[in-house]
């Protein structure tokens, strides 16, 4: 019965985190995993980043970027190890891998938008 | 998969499925290869913590941590990265008018436009970002 009410709430996530990850995550990945790399432009100093990345409004779009997109990917690759795989008899494995995974990573995110920065 | 038969009930007709029953056809290919890209849009979340977490820590470890992503098998892996998170995009936008009916005067709103806000706002918003990284 638990499992039937987390569903929608599941389903949720996973939209959220597919637009949310649509949006904002290729202009985040092309800058700083091939643009400044690769020198086509140079990288922003390491101030320009840091107050940046200080700036509450920043912190909250990143930290809910980063929770959503993880729990899009848990509940995709869910399915696509179910049905791509056909791995659907491991059902219980690949719902504590996938959704735990996203939990740890969002925890990590927590600390590190709340406390490290 | 258990299949329990039970005393009076019909046999099940469940044909086995080989593994690889997306690789014949573009159209089941294209279909995993979409649901593959959530393990690329993962490896983008866990690469922009990578990045947090060093500017969190100082100048030296923002260095460090520009140093691995100029590794060749850093650019590479980014660069199908990207390439993945494009297809993400581009097919999350174009599937949004199936799941979002809006009616205006009791009309519906055509399809290409729910579409096309999709990406107009898309496009603004990675433009923002760009400039505020850039400065």
């Amino acid at each position: 019965m638990a499992k039937r009410k987390a569903e929608p709430l599941l389903w949720l996530l996973f939209s959220a985190g597919g637009l949310a990850a649509a949006l904002l995550l290729p202009v985040l990945l092309a800058l700083f995993g091939l643009v400044f790399p690769a020198n086509w432009v140079s990288a922003p100093s390491y101030a320009h980043v840091l107050s940046v990345a200080r700036y509450p409004l920043t912190r909250i779009v990143l930290l809910g970027l980063c929770v959503l997109a993880l729990f899009h990917w848990a509940h995709r690759f869910r399915y696509t190890l179910y049905e791509g795989l056909q791995l659907r008899h491991l059902s219980m494995l690949i719902i504590l891998g996938c959704y735990g995974g996203a939990l740890v990573g969002s925890g990590f995110a927590f600390y590190l938008f709340l406390v490290v920065l | 998969m258990s299949l329990k038969y039970t005393e009076f009930h019909p046999r099940w007709y469940r044909p086995r499925m080989p593994v690889f029953w997306w690789v014949g056809r573009r159209s089941y290919f294209l279909f995993v290869i979409r649901e593959l890209s959530s393990v690329f849009v993962a490896w983008s979340v866990a690469f922009l913590l990578l990045l947090v977490s060093a500017v969190g820590q100082g100048g030296r470890q923002y260095q460090q941590f520009r140093h691995l992503s100029s590794d060749p098998w850093m650019l590479v892996l980014n660069a199908i990265t990207l390439a993945f998170l494009v297809f993400h995009a581009t097919t999350w936008f174009n599937l949004a008018p199936q799941a979002i009916v809006i009616r205006l005067r009791g009309k519906r709103v055509p399809r290409s436009w729910i579409a096309g806000t999709h990406f107009a706002g898309w496009a603004v918003l990675s433009v923002l970002v760009a400039w505020l990284i850039l400065g």
